[in-house]
């Protein structure tokens, strides 16, 4: 699978996906124009992906801020990541927050409240 | 040359400005461009007086999603070509509380009458929660809102909530059979 590198705007975030490393990462800022079409191509990619993944898949977010539209992508994003790690794939979560932003902290606990998936939390 | 008084005018809206320590105040057409503009103007301005990181994240937040409310859902919402969403309102943000160390953003917007039952509902639910049912819902409310394709799934309302810990304090004012105005105003309390 090609390699996908979106370089971040100040409403978009920096991405990649690297299925050789098995590397899925976002960072920077999220809150596009219109969610759908910024993050249709990314659901594709990792569909895709999760056919025939890699044997260990990281998946990174290092996020400053996402808006309420993006966080609903971001949970779709890790419910994939779910599915492979329940067929026995290995999988983890990173999930990266600034150390003084308590509600990215919290952001990420809620999600792994959600998903079932082996995670860790980083503060940065 | 017209009779029109302008410096009346100008003077009395500079006047009022000042009288409730308002910061911005516009009223037109509100795109992704101007949600973009007027974030990066209020985080230059935050930047400019060292505000604590916790609030600025917090008026940002508040701002982007008031913002988004109004482009995507006012009444005369249109699809620009290209160019998303673009909806019509007024938006004000502000100083508030005893030193000025507060902030409070304000919104409107025109609705159709038959949406506001709904919308009221919604803010009554909201309002009726502790933090606790507030997170639960919002978790619910993305697992299975389905976003509709502006973006929506009520989220944003239950996120400004959430964020600034304080009940929605909003209004309907009817205009005419057909059509109401909605007010939101949003605190940010130095907590």
């Amino acid at each position: 699978m090609e390699v996908i590198k979106i370089r971040g705007t100040e409403d978009t975030p920096n991405v990649l996906l690297d299925a050789q490393k098995g590397i899925i990462e976002f960072s920077g800022r999220s809150l596009p124009e219109d969610v759908m079409s910024f993050y249709a191509p990314v659901l594709r990619w990792i569909e895709e992906y999760i056919e025939s993944p890699n044997s260990h898949s990281e998946v990174i977010f290092r996020l400053d801020y996402f808006n309420t539209a993006s966080s609903k992508m971001i949970l779709d994003i890790l419910i994939y990541f779910e599915h492979l790690s329940k067929e026995g794939h290995e999988v983890l979560v990173k999930w990266s927050y600034q150390k003084d932003d308590e509600d990215m902290a919290d952001a990420g606990e809620e999600y792994f409240e959600i998903v079932n998936v082996p995670y860790e939390m980083h503060s940065y | 040359m017209d009779k029109f008084d302008y410096k009346e005018l100008v003077y009395s809206f500079h006047k009022e400005m000042l009288a409730n320590n308002f910061t911005l105040v516009y009223e037109g057409e509100i795109t992704h461009q101007i949600t973009k503009a007027f974030t990066s103007l209020a985080e230059n301005k935050m930047d400019s007086y060292s505000e604590d990181s916790t609030m600025k994240k917090k008026v940002f937040h508040v701002m982007v999603e008031c913002l988004q409310n109004l482009s995507k859902h006012a009444e005369d919402v249109r699809i620009l070509k290209n160019k998303g969403y673009s909806g019509n309102g007024i938006f004000i943000i502000g100083r508030v509380g005893q030193n000025n160390e507060d902030y409070h953003v304000l919104t409107g917007n025109v609705i159709e009458n038959s949406r506001v039952p709904e919308l009221e509902a919604f803010l009554d639910k909201i309002n009726q929660m502790n933090k606790d049912g507030l997170k639960e819902l919002y978790k619910k409310q993305m697992r299975e809102g389905t976003l509709s394709d502006k973006g929506g799934a009520g989220l944003g309302l239950i996120d400004i909530a959430r964020k600034t810990g304080e009940k929605l304090d909003y209004n309907f004012i009817k205009i005419d059979d057909e059509r109401s105005f909605y007010t939101l105003r949003t605190k940010i309390s130095r907590k």
